[in-house]
């Protein structure tokens, strides 16, 4: 399979981690926004809306990160999603649509603000950031709940709900604020475990920027 | 078999989501309305089914969900049919397609298309706010250069996984019937594709049943 896209997107690693997982044979193919490669013909037949990544198996073009993540889970490790399992699989799920809706949405512009836009030439929004920390601490508080009941987020069982948010949280660990979830030991030792994951190692590597 | 329960309004977009799948499948459904002037979304009741505060949420028995996405393919998957496949987890290419347009409509569509409900609409009925056109006009734009991608798609399938109504299709029901409410649902003419699609899922009974109870009052 090809995974097109940079490993400095959070949204293409996001990938990575479930191809990682999925014991998936892969390989990521760079795109390059500088040359305007996302708009080229070849890369919107496999992303008409430009954007990475985009996925390649056989003559299968998937894109939007999470599709693809969905994608490899389902053909090559099943489990990680429990779809023969209606109680499981709701679980996974729901998780799924936190880490989208309630956890990644927050993270998003942080990361935006400290880590791309000075790649930009442009200045950190301070206020941006501080505002989105504060809702991200409320969102925290129900993630420290829930993992305080089950050692992962659908329950007893690493799914791909705990594999989606290691992207966006390897890149804020990146940024001078990692500490917020320091008032929440249950997600802090959650995260330890999946930092141990070999999968989620190689792709922390992947992400640091060439020397 | 007890009706399973959706908590929130049901003219909320995201409960009609969850809806429109259950009237899909032909499963027995009761709405049980959450108060939001009352702040009963923040009861402990109510914290107990959606920890966010937020609606829908749902109630099957032992199983509690929330997430109105989560929650649809919940009803989905239990109450599957020869007739009703509209996630088809037993083809993975077909899956897939109905993943990504699913999430199209998450990333893509909805944040284009949200703004102009929610200036047009919601603001001004239920907030007293006045509609913002800077941001009308910003979110028309935009909603434009997707409807383009979703002309091509729909030029080559009747719907958008494929020649198979799914999931993807309905998710579009709730934000897109509001749309078709406010000055600017002429836009969809510009794109005839897009229209002829909207204007088949729209004939079908599920959604010709709940946009009736949808409809914004004059």
């Amino acid at each position: 399979m090809k995974l097109y896209g940079a490993t400095m997107s959070w949204n293409v690693t996001r990938c990575a981690v479930a191809l990682e997982e999925a014991g998936a044979e892969y390989e990521i193919v760079p795109i390059n926004f500088a040359t305007a490669e996302h708009k080229s013909p070849e890369h919107l037949a496999r992303n008409p809306f430009g954007q990475v990544p985009a996925l390649q198996d056989g003559d299968l073009y998937i894109f939007e990160s999470r599709a693809i993540c969905k994608y490899a889970a389902r053909k090559n490790k099943p489990e990680l999603l429990k779809e023969g399992s209606l109680a499981e699989s709701a679980m996974v799920d729901v998780w799924m649509e936190v880490e989208a809706n309630q956890y990644t949405s927050l993270l998003n512009p942080i990361l935006f603000e400290c880590l791309v836009k000075p790649m930009l030439g442009g200045t950190t929004d301070q206020k941006v950031v501080q505002e989105n920390l504060e809702k991200l601490k409320k969102v925290l508080e129900v993630y420290e709940a829930r993992l305080t009941k089950c050692k992962y987020l659908a329950g007893d069982f690493l799914s791909l709900a705990d594999l989606n948010h290691v992207s966006a949280t390897l890149c804020l660990f990146a940024t001078p604020h990692a500490s917020v979830f320091d008032g929440y030991p249950h997600v802090k030792a959650w995260w330890s475990g999946l930092m141990a994951r070999p999968s989620v190692q190689k792709v922390a590597a992947l992400m640091k920027p060439s020397a | 078999m007890a009706p399973v329960k959706v908590f929130g309004p049901a003219m909320s977009t995201n409960v009609a989501r969850v809806l429109v799948c259950l009237e899909e499948v032909g499963a027995e459904y009761e709405v049980v309305n959450i108060d939001f002037q009352a702040k009963e979304h923040k009861s402990p009741e109510h914290l107990a089914r959606n920890p966010f505060g937020q609606i829908p949420a749902f109630q099957d028995g032992d199983v509690v969900l929330f997430e109105s996405r989560a929650i649809s393919k919940y009803v989905l998957r239990k109450f599957k049919s020869p007739k009703a496949d509209l996630l088809r987890e037993g083809n993975l290419k077909e899956a897939a397609m109905v993943d990504v347009w699913t999430e199209v409509e998450a990333h893509q569509y909805n944040p284009a298309l949200s703004p102009v409900v929610y200036e047009c609409l919601i603001n001004p009925a239920m907030r007293g706010i006045p509609t913002d056109q800077v941001v009308v006009e910003e979110s028309l734009e935009k909603l434009r250069k997707v409807l383009e991608v979703y002309e091509a798609r729909l030029a080559k399938h009747a719907y958008l996984a494929g020649d198979f109504l799914s999931f993807a299709d309905l998710n579009h029901f709730p934000y897109t019937f509001y749309f078709m409410a406010t000055p600017h649902a002429s836009l969809f003419d510009s794109y005839p594709h897009v229209k002829a699609w909207w204007e088949r899922l729209m004939a079908r009974p599920s959604m010709k049943k709940l946009g009736a109870t949808m409809a914004p009052k004059p």
